[in-house]
Parts: structure tokens; sequence; C-alpha cells
């Protein structure tokens, strides 16, 4: 059974259809890349799998239950969370209040403190910008914050939505490297790229997505390999 | 010597203020809607004072029932007024909100009638140092509106629920991926409110002792303006308006000369800060970072 599945979802916004019943599975332990351009309905995907908002047709399984028709919240509880596209980093709070927030579904305050401890060891940045406000920081720092709140929750599965947008080259491989170690702890991810190079060099599996449709899958290397993606997606 | 006591009057009246502009702003900040039935509310909880007073003669449980009704009705009024209108446009809520406040008053004059209702809370009297005769019921009302205030800034600052509110307010979608019910959190913020608007009333009624279906009116529209004044959304922004609008109607009351053209000061003071400064005094613009 996969972790999860998406069959044939379709979603709307007014009278644009976004989604045109597109299906995939995530296996435990994989990483998955969905690669398309702008408007190619990436992040309503994401957004559908977090219940952010609610295909029309079709429907999500996470674990083999259905979860199309149930608030983000509790979606989050069941073990999967999201690094939104753009960051969304809470801007008023402070980096150590933002890690705070990505445990609300923690209920152990020591094991919170322990795994706060943990994020600084892994990005060291923050703990140095610990009591700074969130919006002060760099869009690199912010990305950061954005992944280790989200790991704060302990997900199984790891929604990741651009996690390179805006970045400079050297902080996309620093990204990317961490998106790697996550996976290596255990940690199943859905990544989400505009930057295709790098989402198929890390990818078990790819989907491309092109105006709501999938229209090729495969391995990250053959579809790395591919005439028609190198031409569209890897600059020939 | 009388500026001493106009001050605290001033600071009183804007404590009042205050804590009913903090229920808009609270609102406003986290269910991004105006509730225009918010004034409603102390008229609501005028009216349980006085039906509860005549009845039992008790002031203190009078107060405690209020409080409680107070809430429960800000959470009935959200749950089956706004509720069903989340995700739809912003004017839907808007005039459902006049709607629920037309309501309320409506209702109010049906069963209590149109007559104002005399509410005796207490008779406090005043207190003199020397020159100064400083009314009780000033003091009191600052005091306690002030620990009211300190005490939800700590909730807010301290406590998952509030940092939850926090959260909310900011970036709701955010604050769903971190596992927050946004509707629990809703919820929460209209019980806040609603029982601010009842200790509100209380504090009314000690100041000047009738009540009839309209009298939310007028503080509800001089707390929106405190909340607008100090920037919407704003917590802190809501306390400083508030205090800058009670201290100004206090004064310019005093001045028999001005006294008449109060309302139309206050109101003018809106009018140059939103040309000054379209996001109230600690209104803040969002930044965006890429």
């Amino acid at each position: 059974m996969a972790l999860l599945e998406v069959k044939d979802i379709s979603v709307y916004y007014g009278v644009i259809q976004a989604l045109k019943g597109i299906s995939f599975t995530v296996e435990e332990g994989e990483i998955v890349a969905l690669i398309g351009a702008n408007g190619a309905g990436k992040t309503t995907t994401m957004q559908s799998i977090m219940g952010l908002n609610h295909p029309k047709t079709g429907s999500i399984y996470y674990n083999g239950e259905r979860i199309d028709n149930i608030p983000t919240h509790k979606i989050v509880k069941k073990g999967m969370t999201q690094v939104p596209e753009g960051r969304h980093v809470f801007q008023e709070l402070t980096v150590y209040e933002n890690l705070i927030m990505g445990a609300y579904t923690v209920k152990d305050k020591e094991k919170i403190k322990e795994d706060i401890q943990e994020m600084f060891k892994l990005f060291p940045r923050l703990e140095e910008r610990r009591n700074q406000i969130a919006g002060t920081l760099s869009g690199g720092e912010q990305q950061m914050l954005a992944i280790s709140r989200a790991l704060m929750s302990h997900p199984k599965l790891l929604l990741l939505d651009e996690p390179s947008m805006g970045l400079s080259p050297i902080l996309v491989d620093e990204v990317f490297d961490i998106i790697k170690h996550i996976h290596s702890e255990g940690t199943t991810i859905l990544v989400v790229e505009q930057n295709a190079e790098k989402a198929l060099s890390i990818a078990d599996k790819a989907y491309v997505l092109e105006t709501g449709n999938i229209i090729l899958s495969g391995t990250g290397k053959e579809l790395k390999n591919n005439d028609d993606v190198k031409k569209a997606y890897l600059g020939g | 010597m009388s500026f001493i006591v106009t001050f605290l009057n001033g600071l009183s009246l804007g404590g009042v203020y205050a804590l009913i502009a903090l229920g808009y702003t609270m609102v406003y900040g986290i269910a991004k809607m105006l509730n225009f039935a918010h004034g409603d509310i102390i008229m609501v909880g005028g009216y349980v004072l006085f039906v509860f007073i005549s009845l039992t003669g008790q002031p203190i449980l009078a107060i405690i029932i209020a409080a409680f009704l107070c809430s429960l009705l800000g959470i009935s009024m959200e749950k089956a007024a706004y509720k069903p209108l989340r995700g739809a446009s912003p004017l839907a809520v808007l005039i459902t909100a006049i709607g629920v406040s037309y309501f309320l008053q409506s209702l109010a004059q049906i069963i209590f009638g149109a007559a104002p209702k005399f509410v005796i809370i207490a008779d406090l009297g005043v207190i003199t140092f020397g020159e100064l005769v400083i009314p009780v019921y000033s003091v009191i009302t600052l005091a306690i509106s002030i620990l009211i205030m300190i005490a939800l800034s700590l909730f807010i600052k301290f406590t998952k629920t509030g940092r939850a509110m926090i959260a909310v307010s900011e970036d709701k979608a955010a604050a769903q991926i971190m596992g927050i019910n946004v509707n629990t959190i809703i919820t929460v913020t209209f019980l806040i409110g609603s029982f601010l608007a009842a200790v509100a009333s209380v504090f009314y009624l000690l100041k000047a002792p009738n009540i009839s279906p309209t009298f939310g009116s007028k503080p509800g529209i001089k707390a929106f303006t405190a909340a607008v004044i100090g920037g919407i959304g704003s917590i802190p922004g809501a306390m400083l308006g508030g205090f800058l609008l009670g201290i100004v109607e206090v004064f310019s009351n005093s001045v028999p000369a001005i006294a008449p053209y109060t309302d139309a000061i206050e109101f003018l003071i809106l009018i140059v800060i939103l040309l000054v400064r379209p996001t109230g005094i600690l209104g803040k613009k969002r930044r965006e970072k890429v």
C-alpha cells in the first residue's frame, strides 16, 4: 500500500480547471518529485493533499485512509506536513517561537525543547538568530526556518513546495543536501520544483505536470535523460 | 487641579474603549471580518445586568452571569451567522454583521421596550484628596481595564492558544499546516472579545445607570474608531487608540465651547490619521521577502 495515493483529482478555481484528473503515488521511504512550469498545477496539487483546497472529483488516501474530505489540522495530526511555497514563516514571531508553532501537535514539552536543539544542530544559523523576529531573516534563513518548523511535528511524509525558489545557487545546493539528509533519517518526501535538474537528481520517482495533466512519469534518472524533458525543463 | 481629574476620567473612558476596541481588532485580525454587532453585545450585557440585579439584588452575581452569557452570545453569533459565510465575499459578511446588530437591537426592544431602564450596579461615590474630587468608578474602571489588558497580553504571548491566535492572524494557511484548528481559534477569539464587551457594559452602567436597545451603538462606533486609529488587527494599537480617544473625548467635553463638537473632533482625528498613516498608528504593512 502506498503511503500517499492521489487518485484522479480535479480542482477548479471558479470556472478554471487547475487539475484535470491527475493520479500518482508516493511509497514509504521514497523521494518523489513533481516538476513542471509555472501554472502547471504543482502548488494546487500540494494544497489539495494538505486539505487547503478540495478536489471536485477524485480522492486522496494517506496510509489507506481517505483524507480529501477532512480539515488540514487533522491531516497534520496524521503525520504529514508541508513547507509552503514562499516559506510562510510567521514574520512577527521569533525564530524560537516559530519552531514552537511547528510543534503545535506535540504534547511533550521536554521533547519540544530537545527537538529545537536538534534543529539548531542541523541549522546553526538559526541558533544564532533564535530571538530574532523571523521577518528580518534573509530568504535562505527563512527557508531553513520553514523546513525546521515543519520537521518539529515529526512528519512521516514531508511536502516541500518550491524549496529552491528565490535562493542563490549555493543555497539551493544546501537546501537539497538538507532534503537528502531528512530523507536519510526516514522521512518520505514529496517535492515540487521548477528547478527540474535538482529535483530529478535526488528523486526516486518523478512526475511531469503540464497544464493540469501528468504527461510523463518515471524514475528520476529516466526523466533526466528523456529528450522531451531535456528540451522543456533542462535547457536542451 | 481639575486637569488631573479630567485626565484620570479620560484614561478611564479610554480603558473602556480599549476593551471594546480589542474585541473589534482581534476578530478582525483572526477572522478577517468586522463584527459590527460587537457594540450590541455591550447592550445585551447591560440588559442581563438589569434583569439579574432586579431579580437577585446581587451585583457581583449579575456581573458573572452577564460575562458568561455575553461570551456565549459571541460564540453563538459566530457559529450561527458568520461561520456559514467563511470564504464568502467580505461584503456579505459585513452586511450579515449589520443584520445581527439590528436583530439584537430589535429583540431587546421587543422584550424590554424602547424606554431606558435604570440599573444601579453600585453607588461608588467619590474620594477627595484636598481639592481633588475623584469619582471611584473612574479609578476602578481604569485599574481593572489595565489588569485585563495585561492578562490578555500575557495570554497571547505565553500560551499555546495565544500564540496560535497570532499565527492565524498572520497567516491562516501556514497556521493550518502547523495543525492549528482555525475554527477553534476563531471561537476563542469571539469568546474573549465578547467577554471584554460584557466587562465594558459594567463600566458604562457604573458611570451612567440607564440602558436602552441602542445602548451599544455609540460605544461600538467609538471603539471601532479607536481600533482603526491604533491600526486594526493590532492589539497594542487597539489599546493605544482606546486611551487616545478616551482622553480626547473627556478633555473636549470639559471645555464648554467645544464640548458640542466632541464627536466631530474624534472623527476628524480618525480622518487625519488615516490620511497620514492609512494602516493606523501601529498597524503594519506586510513585508514579503523572497
